[in-house]
């Protein structure tokens, strides 16, 4: 099986207020197909190292690939290219654009990557919309729909690019269990009729439990995987 | 590659939805380039007719025969003193004439001449107008009042009567506006005057010349040429001045070197003549661009300081947008175009703004003894404030909205998500 993202060596230093060792020496891979979620304490480090994993963060020591290829060292603007071509992200807070339309924010980062017209957009934002019950709010302003919705709009606009692998940051922290439930079927689903890479960081025992592979972290150091 | 659709409805998105902060910021450029529009056209308008009043009154150059003592002095000529230091008490005035010597040939060789576009000749007398058994001092000018018509504005002075009348009537004289109160005449009334050696002339009221300067108004009569030569009793070719126009008043200094050499008469530019009236005019140009570009500065910040709360608002959504695959530089685009598209539209608002001022102050009634031919105030139309003013908002707004949006671009995303 293609390995997807693969972490080779990460080291990562925290340099304010005080000299301090976030991540020690990290290595692991994720295959196509695969759900993993990352599990750890408050401060373990798991969402540092999964920031590092989405390319917005350049600083740290150690190799990371993606879809084979090095993305350590590239410049801004091709990071922003392969977060914007290859990586969906969905974040503990839903984060959408709240002046925008639902269906705009989803299109946006589509119309960012520009390879296809106005028009086909629309209708794959729809699709995502659609696939995940919620296409009848695709006119709605985003500030105007609750906050399970929200994150549903979130994961449409992560997939609009077909990205390689969908990073979550507590995508479901802040729902109550009933929309949390409804977030893992949809992660669930993607990985299961579409062969999504899935990488999770969660609190959520449960949550964990059922996915592919739990990564589990302590003080910056891989514990089990 | 930069995706100009995607960054400008962005952009746009967040300028309707802040409509009110959208709305300050272009009133804040509106405001300062319709008042630098407006001060500026009304000011150069003003500096313009101040200008006018003067130079309209001045020719280019100015030839006449200078009453001055001779350079070198007898005893310069005188070679056993030499190396001495010979010192000269009480100098008089070399004794000449003060009509131009050969007025006809020079006035001829001037009218021949390509760059002159005409040379008016005139003779002035000391006079006095007699009012009963009053004598007022004062000048007679003798001029060739169809020529003057040509060269100069003197039509626009001229308050009450036509330069024709003039022409028709050889005992005609245009009096002076200060004169007409003084004596209590009007066109149609005859005035004495009298020559200096004490001949008395009726000569017929023709017309009023108001200059709007009360020393010139008050002293100063025209008259043709013939009637002063007539008077004084002198000859045709007797002429005290010549005025010259130009087609290029940049030649005025050159020039006038050049007669003063060939003619061996004094030739006075109009530069050297209003020398000091330039820096005034300067001076009053250096004060309406230094307020106008303090009213630009001030909309400047305006522009800075919203621009700047709607990033600190927008941080989040930066976020949001540089973790979706947006790069800094669309970022930062992003909101160099809300401030341009601010300053475009209030630029243009305010050049709407500030015509519309000018045609309201260029319409304001403005009269006073002083400028007969004004009856409104004065304004300046030049496309070159309306270009000079769009330029400086989009300058302005470009430089206002470039510090906040580089801010933008290096905006952490993992800072504001993770809320650090």
């Amino acid at each position: 099986m293609s390995l997807v993202l693969e972490a080779k060596h990460i080291d990562k230093y925290f340099k304010k207020p005080v000299l301090f060792h976030v991540l020690k020496d990290l290595n692991f891979t994720i295959k196509k197909g695969e759900f993993a979620s990352i599990m750890g304490k408050s401060g373990s480090g798991k969402s540092t190292l999964l920031y590092i994993l989405s390319t917005m963060d350049t600083d740290y020591e150690g190799k990371l690939y993606l879809d084979g290829a090095l993305v350590t060292g590239k410049p801004n603007k091709q990071l922003s290219r392969i977060r914007n071509e290859h990586i969906g992200f969905v974040f503990q807070f839903h984060y959408l654009l709240s002046e925008f339309s639902v269906l705009e924010n989803v299109m946006l980062p589509a119309k960012k990557l520009a390879v296809k017209t106005v028009a086909e957009i629309e209708h794959d934002a729809m699709e995502k919309l659609r696939m995940l019950n919620i296409d009848q709010l695709a006119k709605k302003r985003a500030s105007r729909i609750s906050g399970g919705e929200k994150q549903r709009v979130a994961i449409a606009r992560a997939l609009i690019n077909n990205p390689s692998i969908l990073m979550g940051d507590e995508p479901t922290g802040n729902l109550d269990s009933h929309n949390a439930e409804n977030v893992f079927q949809i992660f669930k689903q993607l990985k299961d009729e579409q062969g999504l890479s899935l990488l999770v960081v969660t609190h959520d025992m449960d949550f964990a439990q059922r996915t592919d592979r739990i990564i589990q972290m302590e003080d910056g150091r891989i514990v089990a995987q | 590659m930069i995706n100009w659709k995607v960054i400008l409805g962005i952009a746009k998105t967040h300028l309707v939805t802040k409509m009110k902060s959208t709305i300050t910021a272009s009133l804040g450029v509106t405001f300062g380039i319709g008042a630098y529009i407006t001060l500026v056209s009304f000011m150069t308008g003003l500096n313009k007719m101040l200008d006018d009043l003067v130079l309209n009154q001045t020719p280019h150059i100015h030839l006449y025969n200078e009453i001055e003592p001779s350079e070198d002095q007898p005893i310069a000529l005188y070679e056993e003193f030499e190396e001495a230091w010979n010192v000269v008490h009480s100098i008089k005035p070399k004794q000449s004439q003060k009509k131009i010597h050969n007025a006809l040939p020079i006035l001829k060789y001037l009218k021949d001449d390509d760059q002159v576009k005409g040379a008016t000749p005139q003779l002035r007398a000391q006079i006095f107008y007699l009012s009963g058994s009053i004598e007022l001092g004062g000048n007679l000018v003798g001029v060739d009042i169809l020529e003057e018509v040509r060269m100069s504005n003197i039509q626009d002075y001229i308050v009450e009567g036509t330069p024709e009348a003039l022409k028709n009537n050889d005992n005609g004289i245009l009096l002076g506006a200060g004169l007409a109160d003084k004596t209590s005449l009007n066109v149609g009334d005859r005035i004495q005057i009298s020559t200096v050696k004490g001949d008395i002339f009726p000569l017929k009221i023709v017309g009023i010349y108001q200059s709007g300067i009360a020393d010139i108004d008050n002293v100063q009569s025209f008259a043709n040429l013939k009637t002063v030569q007539r008077i004084l009793g002198e000859a045709e070719s007797h002429i005290t001045d010549i005025n010259v126009k130009l087609n290029d008043i940049e030649a005025a200094g050159p020039m006038s070197k050049r007669l003063e050499r060939q003619f061996n008469v004094k030739a006075i530019d109009i530069n050297e003549a209003n020398a000091q009236f330039e820096t005034g005019s300067n001076i009053r140009n250096l004060i309406t661009y230094s307020v106008s570009i303090t009213l630009l500065i001030v909309a400047g910040f305006g522009i800075y300081n919203i621009l700047n709360m709607l990033i600190y608002e927008k941080m989040k959504d930066i976020a949001i947008l540089k973790a979706t695959g947006f790069s800094g530089t669309d970022v930062q685009l992003i909101f160099m175009s809300q401030a341009m598209i601010i300053g475009a539209i209030g630029g243009v608002f305010g050049l709407l703004v500030g015509y519309i001022l000018s045609r309201l102050i260029d319409n304001v009634a403005f009269e006073t003894e002083a400028l007969p031919t004004i009856s409104t105030y004065p304004i300046e139309y030049n496309t070159m404030y309306y270009i000079i003013g769009i330029s400086f908002a989009l300058l302005s707004t470009f430089i206002a909205g470039y510090l906040p949006s580089r801010k933008a671009k290096r905006i952490d995303p993992v800072k504001i998500i993770r809320g650090t």
